[in-house]
């Protein structure tokens, strides 16, 4: 198990290549000078090419990406044209609205979507499970900035029950913190609850025809034992694939999650910094964004030999 | 209280269970002035950078030796009086009593000559200012004075220079910084401090009030006057989506709003506890910029063809909708100010499309496609380039019209290619109106080849008409250089100006105060 893990550890160094470069080269390939921009609009050509000058841009394009890579293989990730600030410092400063948002919305969505799909296989062809199926359908299709607004609209204007935007660090305030989490994470939750609940659905439904789930009902056991202890358990694995997947649906998702709500998270820095075409900030943050998508998906994989004993690395 | 009948804190309270709603934090919000502008603030230094929102942060932390007043008259500010010598060219300048910098520190000439240079290196007032300028010296510790080679009609109007770039007072050593590198500190002697502690670029901006500013005993008048502040915290939170904008001011969370798109004001206007403030008056003007290096436009005849196409009401009514917010006017120093003239014949009023194909003909248009650059992601802009394709393809153009995202127009703009290979032959954008109120601040006037603008016009008699209008110290005669300058621009064609627009602010009906200025400034405002 150790090997496995380092292994797909090291394989993370390749990918992490890969992303640099086409990150690296797409940037400066793509419309837009930095420069220009942070120039200003009432800037002369000479001040925009003296700007471009001290920020190392007219460099050859090989030559920045040597420039680069040496820092960051020291760990230095640059300056933001922009903020004056490190982008490590940035990027701190940005994360725990991200991780707030990430971690509030996995829960919600998997402890919704799970017993959802559960019960909606237990009682397919129901009325229960064509609701399920229906909203699941809905939920995956709806962008998830109109389900945003729809719940501002009625959960924040209309019932004044719950605030339109902002953050509040855990560390100032738990409750108006757990206060400004609630429609966020019932946003970006609703499009993973559409897709975990169908996986966990099909899933279940494979597993309930087993040979095994039957010898678990003639042996007397309730719905619920053989449903959560048997079946489930069976069924996590694609599950567990699904979440894992699912990752790169919730950083997507925080991206325009976080600007409809106001959140100062890395989604909100992503669609400033390209806005602004910051690319030493794009560029760690893509960086970052892979290296957790990687390991998210090597914690699943590790995950699958809690729940598939047969599964061995 | 927002619409609804139950409160936002009793439901967290029943979704804890057993939290009491009492023991959850009052929210000190009473004092506190939460702002919303138009767009982010990444940039803290309102020299290094042209951007409206830090200029706005500069006048919260930061003075002016002079300043514009409601009638658009220059007044003294930091500045308890000065003297300018017989022949015009050695101005005196006294400090007021009681200015400090945030630590405590006296504000001294030492501080101020620093300030003025290193606003002359980067402005292009200021850069025309320091071509006038022998030398400076500190007399005392409030009186310098600025000896000139020879007189110049602007000194007051540079000093006093209301929008982007400001010449803000620094202290001596942040002044001393390179004006091509960003301050590393937030020190001023405004009437606001900065609280860098709590304050984080992306979320939100912190200034409390400065209980030691001294303002000036008159009553505030546009950016000049007293400045009281009448609150003790200002918040300025970084909002992009312009619904949610609203959406927040309706709910109550925020309290300003800086400029909301038009079509969301009557959202606003609806709700009985939401008013439209119409604090800049002056408003905002609409540029068309042509490409004089490229053809077509590098020929006069088919720029003014393309100038003759022009009917302002048009773009107004595509862009910002409403008349009530919106003024045509062929004026390229902004109608109702000093330099205010008519264009003649009804340009920019009433197209003139016949006059224009025959120009076309007479300078041998052959078809050539102007491209011309639609920018998709500032709201105000999107619909101006469509227009112009219109009225241009009535005028007898070809068009051919690019969409981009405004950080691509932005690099496009710079290249001097052909339009086939990168470059382009039109474009608009919008300026705010108290930057061009004269041919010296209003930098489309320049005609200096490659130090000009985009699109480079090159015109030695426009520029000896500037040089005069900056040279000339009787208002009068001043005021007939503009014209001169304005005539000349139209003559060559050199860009056009398609009209003024106005972009009321949201505040709460609990906020006063909010004062007409070129820049929302926050003092005087209050909050019941």
């Amino acid at each position: 198990m150790l090997d496995f893990i380092a292994r797909r550890l090291v394989s993370i160094i390749p990918v992490l290549a890969v992303v640099a470069l086409f990150v690296f080269f797409m940037l400066r390939l793509t419309p837009g000078d930095p420069a220009a921009v942070i120039a200003g609009d009432n800037a002369t050509s000479d001040q925009i090419a003296d700007i471009r000058e001290k920020l190392g841009l007219n460099l050859p394009i090989w030559q920045q990406f040597g420039i680069w890579l040496g820092n960051m293989l020291q760990g230095n990730f640059g300056e933001s044209f922009f903020f004056k600030k490190t982008v490590s410092e940035l990027i701190a400063q940005r994360l725990e609205p991200t991780l707030a948002l990430s971690i509030c919305t996995l829960i919600l969505a998997v402890t919704t979507a799970v017993p959802l799909g559960v019960i909606a296989a237990y009682r397919q062809g129901s009325l229960l499970d064509r609701v399920v199926m229906g909203f699941s359908v809905l939920g995956f299709s709806m962008p998830s900035f109109v389900i945003g607004y729809c719940l501002i609209y009625v959960f924040a204007i209309e019932l004044g029950w719950l605030p339109v935007q902002g953050y509040t660090r855990i560390g100032t305030d738990f409750w108006a913190f757990l206060e400004r989490m609630v429609l966020p994470s019932v946003t970006l939750g609703i499009i993973y609850v559409a897709l975990i609940a169908r996986i966990t659905r099909a899933s279940i439904l494979e597993v309930l025809n087993e040979d095994y789930i039957r010898t678990a009902r003639a042996k007397g056991l309730s719905n619920r034992v053989v449903l959560m202890r048997h079946a489930l358990r069976n069924a996590a694995v694609p599950i567990l694939t699904v979440i894992g997947v699912g990752v790169a649906l919730l950083i997507g998702g925080a991206i325009v999650t976080e600007s409809v709500f106001g959140l100062p998270g890395l989604g909100r820095l992503t669609v400033e910094a390209v806005l602004s075409r910051d690319f030493p900030t794009i560029q760690a943050v893509i960086l970052l964004f892979s290296v957790v998508y990687v390991v998210i998906n090597l914690i699943i994989d590790i995950s699958y030999t809690i729940f598939d004993p047969r599964i061995r690395y | 209280m927002s619409k609804g009948g139950m409160k936002r804190r009793t439901f967290g309270a029943l979704t804890a269970g057993a939290v009491v709603a009492g023991s959850l934090p009052a929210r000190a919000a009473d004092k506190v002035l939460r702002f919303v502008q138009n767009g982010n603030m990444t940039i803290l230094d309102p020299i290094w950078t042209t951007a409206y929102v830090t200029r706005t942060h500069g006048y919260f932390i930061y003075d002016t030796l002079f300043s514009m007043d409601a009638n658009n008259e220059v007044k003294p500010q930091m500045v308890e009086k000065y003297e300018v010598s017989a022949d015009k060219t050695l101005w005196t300048f006294h400090l007021r009593d009681g200015l400090a910098w945030h630590d405590g520190t006296p504000v001294t000439s030492e501080d101020c000559i620093p300030s003025i240079k290193r606003w002359g290196a980067r402005d292009a007032m200021g850069l025309k200012l320091m071509d006038f300028i022998k030398e400076f010296k500190a007399v005392d510790a409030k009186t310098f004075t600025m000896q000139l080679k020879e007189p110049y009609g602007l000194v007051l109007e540079s000093l006093g220079k209301p929008s982007s770039n400001v010449p803000f007072m620094m202290p001596k050593k942040i002044a001393e910084t390179d004006p091509f590198k960003q301050i590393d500190s937030q020190m001023g002697s405004g009437p606001f401090i900065y609280v860098n502690a709590e304050s984080k670029p992306g979320e939100k901006h912190v200034y409390v009030k400065n209980t030691k500013y001294k303002p000036r005993s008159e009553p505030p008048s546009g950016l000049s006057g007293g400045k009281v502040v009448k609150v003790e915290r200002v918040e300025i939170i970084e909002m992009p989506d312009t619904q949610q904008q609203v959406n927040a001011i309706i709910a109550g969370e925020i309290d300003l709003i800086e400029q909301p798109p038009h079509d969301l004001i009557p959202i606003m206007k609806a709700d009985k506890n939401v008013q439209m403030v119409d604090w800049n008056p002056l408003g905002q003007q609409f540029v068309y910029r042509m490409n004089h290096l490229q053809p077509p436009f590098n020929n006069p005849k088919i720029r003014q063809a393309a100038l003759l196409c022009i009917e302002q009401e048009e773009y107004l009514k595509a862009t910002v909708g409403e008349p009530q917010y919106y003024k045509v006017s062929s004026a390229a120093f902004i109608g109702g100010t000093p330099n205010a003239f008519d264009a003649p014949d009804g340009l920019f009023v009433k197209p003139n499309y016949e006059k224009a194909k025959a120009l076309l003909k007479e300078a041998g248009y052959d078809g050539t496609p102007v491209v011309l650059m639609q920018s998709t992601t500032l709201a105000v802009l999107t619909n101006t380039a469509p227009v112009t394709k219109s009225q241009l393809e009535k005028g007898g153009f070809k068009v051919d019209m690019q969409s981009m995202d405004w950080q691509t127009l932005v690099t496009r703009r710079t290249k001097k290619d052909p339009p086939d290979k990168g470059g382009w032959n039109v474009f608009h954008t919008f300026t705010v109106a108290a930057d061009i109120l004269n041919p010296i601040s209003n930098t489309y006037m320049v005609a200096q080849g490659d130090k000009s603008w985009f699109g480079w016009p090159t015109d030695p008699v426009i520029e000896k008409l500037r040089d005069s209008y900056a040279k000339e110290t009787d208002p009068a005669k001043a005021k007939q250089l503009a014209k001169a300058v304005q005539d000349r621009a139209i003559e060559t064609a050199q860009y056009g100006w398609i009209g003024q627009w106005y972009g009321p602010g949201a505040a709460r009906k609990n906020i006063q105060g909010w004062l007409k200025a070129p820049v929302p400034v926050m003092w005087n405002v209050t909050k019941t």
